[in-house]
């Protein structure tokens, strides 16, 4: 029965997502830097600084405060932002799209890219090709998604300037897209021109964010590999003539995923991580640059709200990476 | 010849990576109608009156792209007509009066009216709004219409009053229509009577702005105006750089003198209305006069801005730059470090047996800032200062200087883009003021009466014989004035404007 363990992840989110949130408000609450101080006219007197703290609702205890933000969360309000001015859960439903798309373009470049580098080490193994695909990840690993970003823009943006530095769109041109899964929609809508464009300012992000991600994979992947291809099975298969190709795809694939799931599904969230810096470096209008403004100016409200949408995302990532385990290994289903 | 289906697929992808990589790449932005800046913040909300992004001093660019203002501030901080064709007291300045200008319309079409100057000044002056500068908006009320002209009561003399119509939150609202919208509906489509319009907005990405066709006043020089938003300033340097965009600002200084000689680019630094200084917090050794006048006498500023800041900056010795109206030249604070041993030496200090208190200090919030502590604790440690360095972050700052729980000594910059004294002195030093370090009361007995000071001649007088009791005193570090890089393509002329808001306005073709 599969339906047993999805409730048990299901209830242990809730209480990792109720954690979160206390931990977040209480934190947001102790570290430094008052957001009310940072609005202070210069004029103002200890009335208008009270007035502007109960304006906010920072008036009251730690407890009274905590309360009326979970009241108003258990009802779908996270309350209004600071600095925008607006609804925190409006601004994230416009930014978190493009943030999702980044993360799942990355994602998908990783697994392609580590997955075919995997193979091919795989398939020539102990080779002068295996030796340099070991170097080639241990490169990739060793810098940092925020220095590929800062590379590939100088690189990319500058020296050969192929693609756009910044943004998520041209400027110059009107999305005109109904949803705010702007690149979802232009494929679905066959406007190509547009996705054109948004894959072009993807291009640099997704590879900032994925070629960390890609050697991770390619490793794990390929370590999983040769361990199955040492497999009595395997070898059986090999007596019986069959081609290398076929042995790591036929043979030692499937066992050799599970372990690479599982890896990569930890990884991803560290690619999400990721997005606060990258997306700032290419200023791109997703959930990890307005996280940097709303550190910045101290929006409780919006810090609150994406700290929490940065852990359903993490938990929902895991949950998933969990259940594909148990489709794919029986064994852990009945464990 | 038929292809495979691998064959297919492996032609499809390499035609869309041709096409990515390939395709006119969006740094060709080469329309002479489109004037594309790399803008260092993003802009959070489109009311210019409330909220903290209305006190940000480099938003304004945008804002007095979409919207005027009551009055307009020229580029050397002085004023003009804007909204309001003229203005002023009546003699015993007990009463105020403004005319508004005709003839002006929204970006909807509707004629703007003294209504909506009146509303704009009320809904700022609410004591429950958000509008951050409503201390001043509040000393006037009780507004009459007559035609076009608008008077009303002076609640309490505020020499700034009209100053502030030409800066912060000094900005016209359209009254019906915000009436009819709501805050909400404004920030999501808001209008103004100013030279462009909000065509398109995407947070944290760019703004695009169209000529407003009705503009009343000189015709906008680009049709179409985008702000990149670029926090990143490695980024606005690639994007100069790579031609992705005409204009940018706030570029490491270093990368200035690199950009300059990049074949069609050019640039300036100018002089803005910021300054770098160091709170001088009345507690611990800072009671002592002399450790407070050794501390000033021993940093050589010159040496500063010329080692450190590869000579971009101007050196000051008061809260006032050239461009203020208070500004004195005669007020000097010398680096002379054996003045400096003296003092400290009259008091029993020596670098044997230094007198010890900490500096705070930002860290990559301003340029150098920390290098230039650094360096000043190096200048002090040498005349019998030892000065322990502790790093906080800006929101720390503004909390522990509305609790006045600062370090004895503490770095920071401050803005006056008005250029009135009360601005920069004024609230820097007024013990009651939320903003002060020092707080005593003969510095306050000496600031009290210029607030409220008619006379304008007595008054700016007033504040140059404070500025020099500071100085005497030593009651602030005054270091330098800040100066802002501005890189541009060298077929465009941009005008440098005091205030530090680069407004598309004051870029025209070369």
């Amino acid at each position: 029965m599969i339906t047993l363990p999805i409730f048990r992840r299901l209830a242990t989110a809730v209480g990792t997502l109720t954690g979160v949130a206390i931990v977040v408000f209480v934190l947001l609450r102790i570290v430094p830097g008052d957001p009310v101080a940072m609005m202070i006219s210069p004029g103002a007197t200890a009335s208008d600084i009270a007035a502007l703290r109960a304006h906010y609702g920072l008036d009251g205890s730690l407890l009274s405060q905590f309360w009326v933000w979970l009241r108003s969360m258990l009802s779908g309000d996270l309350g209004v932002s600071i600095s925008l001015r607006r609804s925190v859960g409006g601004v994230l439903l416009e930014r978190l799209p493009a943030t999702l798309e980044l993360c799942m373009a990355a994602l998908q470049f990783a697994a392609l890219l580590g997955g075919l580098v995997a193979l091919v080490g795989t398939i020539w193994r102990n080779s002068w090709i295996e030796a340099l695909i070991d170097a080639l990840t241990g490169f990739l690993l060793a810098i940092p998604d925020f220095i590929w970003a800062l590379a590939l823009a100088l690189i990319l943006g500058v020296l050969w300037p192929v693609l756009p530095l910044s943004g998520r769109l041209d400027p110059s041109n009107s999305s005109g897209m109904a949803t705010p899964f702007f690149w979802a929609e232009s494929l679905l809508r066959l406007r190509f021109d547009t996705f054109l464009d948004l894959s072009r300012h993807l291009m640099m992000p997704v590879l900032a964010l994925g070629l960390p991600l890609a050697a991770v994979i390619a490793r794990v992947l390929k370590g999983a590999l040769i361990e199955a291809m040492a497999q009595d099975y395997v070898l059986l298969a090999q007596l019986k003539g069959m081609s290398r190709l076929r042995l790591v795809l036929q043979e030692a694939l499937g066992n050799a995923l599970g372990p690479t799931l599982a890896l990569t599904g930890v990884q991803f969230t560290f690619l999400v991580g990721g997005t606060v810096i990258t997306e700032r470096i290419f200023a791109f209008p997703g959930i990890g640059n307005m996280a940097v403004d709303a550190v910045i100016n101290r929006d409780l409200p919006l810090i609150q709200g994406l700290v929490l949408v940065f852990a359903v995302i993490f938990i929902a990532v895991n949950m998933l990476v969990d259940l594909l385990q148990l489709v794919f290994n029986p064994r852990l289903r009945h464990g | 010849m038929e292809l495979t289906r691998r064959q297919s697929l492996a032609l499809g992808a390499s035609a869309f990576l041709s096409e990515i990589l390939f395709a006119k790449s969006s740094a060709v932005a080469a329309n002479k109608d489109t004037l594309t800046i790399a803008f260092n913040v993003n802009v959070p909300s489109f009311d210019p009156t409330s909220g903290p992004s209305s006190v940000n001093p480099t938003i304004q660019a945008i804002y007095r792209s979409v919207f005027d203002q009551f009055i307009r501030q020229k580029p050397d901080l002085s004023f003009q007509p804007g909204l309001l064709t003229a203005w002023g007291w009546n003699e015993d300045k007990t009463k105020l009066w403004m005319d508004v200008r005709k003839d002006v319309k929204w970006h909807d079409g509707a004629p703007f009216t003294p209504e909506d100057v009146v509303w704009s000044l009320e809904r700022a002056a609410k004591k429950d709004g958000a509008n951050p500068i409503q201390f001043i908006w509040s000393t006037a009320g009780n507004y009459k219409i007559e035609g076009n002209r608008i008077t009303g009561d002076v609640l309490r003399f505020e020499p700034t009053f009209f100053m502030w119509m030409g800066f912060l939150t000094g900005y016209v609202l359209p009254k019906a229509y915000y009436e009819k919208v709501g805050a909400e509906g404004f920030e999501k489509k808001p209008i103004g009577t100013g030279p462009y319009m909000i065509d398109e907005y995407s947070g944290n990405a760019f703004l695009r702005l169209k000529a407003n066709p009705n503009y009343w006043g000189d015709k906008p020089p680009f049709q179409t105006v985008i702000f990149k938003f670029v926090p990143d300033a490695t980024t606005r340097v690639a994007e100069i750089e790579s031609g992705s965009s005409d204009v940018t600002l706030e570029v490491p200084y270093e990368e200035y003198d690199r950009l300059l000689t990049v074949k069609g680019l050019t640039g300036f630094v100018a002089p803005i209305s910021d300054i770098g200084m160091i709170f001088i917090t009345n507690k611990d050794a800072m009671l002592d006069k002399n450790v407070r006048l050794a501390a000033i006498h021993a940093i050589d500023k010159k040496a500063i801005v010329s080692r450190l800041l590869r000579g971009y900056g101007l050196v000051i010795d008061t809260l006032e730059t050239p461009e203020y109206s208070a500004y004195d030249a005669s007020i000097t604070t010398p680096y002379d470090p054996k003045k400096a041993a003296e003092l400290l030496k009259a008091s029993g200090y020596s670098p044997q047996k230094p007198v010890k208190f900490t500096i705070q200090t930002t860290r990559g919030f301003k340029p150098k800032d920390y290098e230039m502590i650094q360096a000043i604790v190096g200048m002090w440690r040498k005349v019998g200062i030892e000065a322990q360095i502790e790093v906080y972050e800006i929101a720390k700052h503004f909390e522990l200087r509305t609790t006045h729980a600062l370090a004895p000594a503490a770095f920071y910059n401050w803005g006056n883009a008005i250029g009135d004294p009360t601005t920069s002195t004024g609230f820097a030093m007024f013990g009651p003021s939320p903003h002060s370090a020092w707080k005593s009361d003969d510095l306050d007995a000496k600031i009290g009466p210029l607030w409220g000071e008619k006379d304008e001649k007595k008054r700016i007088a007033g504040w140059k014989e404070v500025n020099r009791y500071i100085a005497e005193q030593g009651y602030v570090i005054p270091l330098l004035q800040y100066v802002q890089p501005i890189v541009f393509k060298s077929e465009l002329k941009v005008t440098p404007n005091t205030s530090g808001a680069l407004q598309p306005t004051l870029v025209t073709r070369a």
